[in-house]
């Protein structure tokens, strides 16, 4: 099984008009910014993107201010300081898109909970905040939590140092970050890879995400990246 | 306002006293902001730092000519990944923050009630109530054995944040431990807040002036030495 694709535009070509779609990386760091150029070139409206942020320290801004967005999940909605805005924010107080915002923790375990089978589970996390707000809370062994269900995604976008043919991914130091959870929830998951080998070139005790996660591998070369975001 | 028009203690110094409470062999978590300055502080000690997007033994910010793209702290900073460190995923990352795995979490806030509430994601002066950046402070705030809060004792224009109850959104209820400002270093007790320790040169009827709580104050009270 050959899970390659030649380029960026053909391994994106079938994201369709309202697709929920997670993009993997913590600010700069692992984020899949050719897949997403690429998706910004092929103009799909009326998306749900699924990510740390929306246009703070990424390339989401870019689709927002596309006109792409309709809705964002998301852990870190603004720039740090209110005198600086994203288009994202623009549209947002204009009341044009949506955003929720989940604590970090929570919004992983949402979307492992998506890859893994599992509708959702307990949390001490946002208990006593808005986050808890219309959830069902319950005490085990006298401690209470929140209940968070799962999240999954049409496609999952994500940037991985290497891969091979069969979609084995091994990420790099801190760019791993939320690509491994968010490979397993996407039904159509597209990696980029900085680097392409043939299978067996990687010690399959050392792989990431397993290639059973994903359904499209496309190289790309290696990002640059600023980091004079904030 | 600049630390030299402030009264009391600089950022770095506030940072150091948030040092002297750390012990070699905890694993730490430090939020963005005055937090990170505790890094400076700490650089000698047998003290392992959690990097939230995932990774243990964070070490300085990287000099020019190391930086690596792929190891950066929470707020984007290039920083350097010690020897021993270990990368993993934020959902790992997460496990040891909420599972009780970090000894203790240093943070930012807006706001601190005398319970222990925290507040410190969602100023209202944005005007969206709903969505903002929660990041990983409601999850470090719950899931840290130890909380401590280093923050400016007013807002610039003078106004309180140590508050019997936070008005602004909460981050997490009933989770702070100690609270060091630039004035004092404040305890959050069963009974109130125990004012510890003062910066030199302040007086408590200074710290309680700008306090909207009621500080207790025992014999034991202190001026914080450097």
């Amino acid at each position: 099984m050959d899970k390659v694709y030649v380029s960026v535009e053909e391994a994106i070509a079938e994201v369709f008009e309202g697709a929920t779609i997670m993009f993997g990386g913590f600010w700069y760091t692992g984020f899949p910014s050719e897949l997403t150029l690429a998706l910004v070139k092929k103009g799909t409206k009326k998306l749900t993107v699924i990510a740390q942020s929306v246009g703070v320290g990424n390339d989401l801004d870019i689709l927002a201010a596309n006109g792409q967005i309709r809705k964002a999940i998301v852990n870190y909605a603004f720039f740090p300081s209110p005198d600086k805005i994203t288009e994202f924010e623009r549209q947002l107080r204009a009341h044009e898109v949506k955003c929720q915002t989940y604590p970090m923790g929570s919004f992983i375990e949402k979307i492992r909970a998506g890859g893994a089978g599992i509708a959702g589970f307990y949390t001490p996390t946002g208990l006593g905040t808005v986050v808890a707000q219309g959830k069902e809370h319950r005490f085990f062994d006298g401690r209470e939590y929140i209940l968070e269900e799962a999240l999954r995604a049409d496609f999952a976008f994500v940037h991985a140092h290497t891969g091979d043919r069969k979609g084995n991914l091994v990420y790099r130091k801190a760019a791993r970050n939320y690509n491994p959870e968010m490979a397993m929830a996407g039904t159509v998951t597209i990696a980029e890879v900085e680097n392409l080998v043939e299978p067996g070139e990687l010690d399959p005790d050392c792989i990431h995400t397993p290639g059973i996660y994903v359904q499209r591998v496309v190289k790309v070369e290696r990002p640059n990246i600023n980091f004079s975001f904030t | 306002m600049d630390s030299e028009e402030r009264l009391g203690l600089t950022d770095e110094l506030m940072a150091l006293r948030a040092a002297k409470e750390l012990e070699d062999g905890m694993y730490v978590n430090l939020g963005i902001g005055i937090p990170t300055m505790v890094s400076n502080w700490i650089l000698d000690r047998d003290i392992i730092l959690q990097a939230e997007i995932g990774f243990l033994e964070q070490g300085p910010f990287a000099e020019p000519d190391e930086v690596d793209q792929d190891v950066i702290s929470a707020g984007a900073e290039p920083v350097t990944a010690l020897r021993g460190a270990s990368f993993f995923s934020i959902s790992e990352s997460f496990a040891m923050i909420r599972g009780g795995h970090i000894d203790v979490a240093i943070l930012g806030a807006l706001q601190v009630s005398e319970k222990g509430d925290l507040a410190s994601w969602n100023n209202p002066a944005r005007k969206i109530s709903d969505s903002g950046n929660i990041g990983g402070s409601m999850d470090l705030a719950v899931g840290a054995i130890k909380v401590i809060i280093i923050m400016e004792h007013t807002t610039r224009d003078g106004g309180l944040k140590i508050l019997k109850e936070c008005t602004y959104p909460l981050t997490a209820k009933g989770v702070v431990n100690l609270i060091i400002t630039n004035l004092a270093v404040i305890e959050v007790s069963g009974e109130g807040l125990v004012l510890k320790e003062i910066a030199p040169g302040i007086t408590p009827e200074q710290v309680q002036a700008v306090t909207g709580a009621e500080l207790k104050i025992t014999e034991d009270l202190k001026e914080m030495v450097f």
